[in-house]
């Protein structure tokens, strides 16, 4: 994923839920991971350089590590608050950048975890059980 | 309410028919922040949103939702409406403004998605 490039965000989450369509995992679940995978692209397209995601599906869960270079976060609490953002116009003309984000990932998600190095970038991890009694 | 009467109601051009004739919804989301819609998705509802771009079908694809209605006179270029052919998303446009379109939507039994 690249900097910048909003005209293919979202390309990423629609492959992997169309993948996990495909081996016939539970839409509720899939759903979640499409949250959550779509909002931490439009992430690293609004604020990083560049960054990757990372799939990793066992028996028991999906993960989704998202990592970017970038400006990192100062302040993971602040930036974790519903409507915090420091977005710009042009990244809300897109349709993000309303602060709802990475509340939005943390909420679909069975387990999340946030790190960021100011000037460095940020990772985040986020992983969903498969049986939904996350 | 099947989404023929929503395109009669809202008076809407139809940019993507896909299964329109097929199709009928009982909730919708309104907002031109996809984060808000994707907040609180609901399966099978209408999106009604001004914000045209390519993330508007995407958002919709994610959340399982099969028609937008595009408020303001405002349409999609023309990749927004490829995608939402191929994935047989409804396009529908209207020239009534958001709070006219939730409006009359409510008052004929749409009600939000939360």
């Amino acid at each position: 994923m690249r900097g910048r490039d909003f005209e293919n965000a979202g390309e990423t989450s629609a492959e992997v839920t169309a993948i996990l369509k495909d081996l016939e995992i539970d839409p509720d679940i899939i759903l979640r991971v499409g949250v959550v995978t779509f909002e931490a692209e439009m992430n690293v397209v609004m604020y990083a350089d560049k960054g990757t995601v990372t799939f990793i599906l066992t028996d028991d869960e999906i993960a989704v590590e998202v990592a970017d270079e970038g400006p990192g976060i100062p302040d993971i609490d602040l930036a974790m608050q519903p409507g915090y953002s420091t977005a710009s116009d042009e990244m809300r003309e897109m349709g993000f950048g309303y602060g709802l984000g990475l509340p939005n990932i943390k909420k679909n998600s069975d387990a999340f975890v946030l790190a960021s190095e100011v000037g460095k970038g940020t990772k985040l991890h986020s992983s969903i059980r498969l049986d939904g009694n996350g | 309410m099947r989404l023929e009467a929503i395109r009669d109601l809202l008076q809407c051009e139809v940019l993507v028919g896909a299964h329109l004739a097929d199709l009928e919804v009982d909730t919708a989301v309104a907002s031109d922040a996809m984060s808000a819609v994707l907040a609180s998705p609901h399966p099978l509802a209408l999106m009604v949103t001004g914000l045209t771009n390519i993330q508007s079908v995407r958002t919709a694809l994610i959340a399982y939702m099969p028609a937008i209605v595009y408020v303001r006179g405002s349409r999609p270029a023309e990749a927004t409406i490829r995608l939402a052919r191929e994935k047989n998303i409804v396009l529908l446009s209207t020239s009534m403004g958001m709070f006219d379109s939730c409006g009359l939507l409510y008052s004929h039994g749409i009600k939000g998605a939360t």
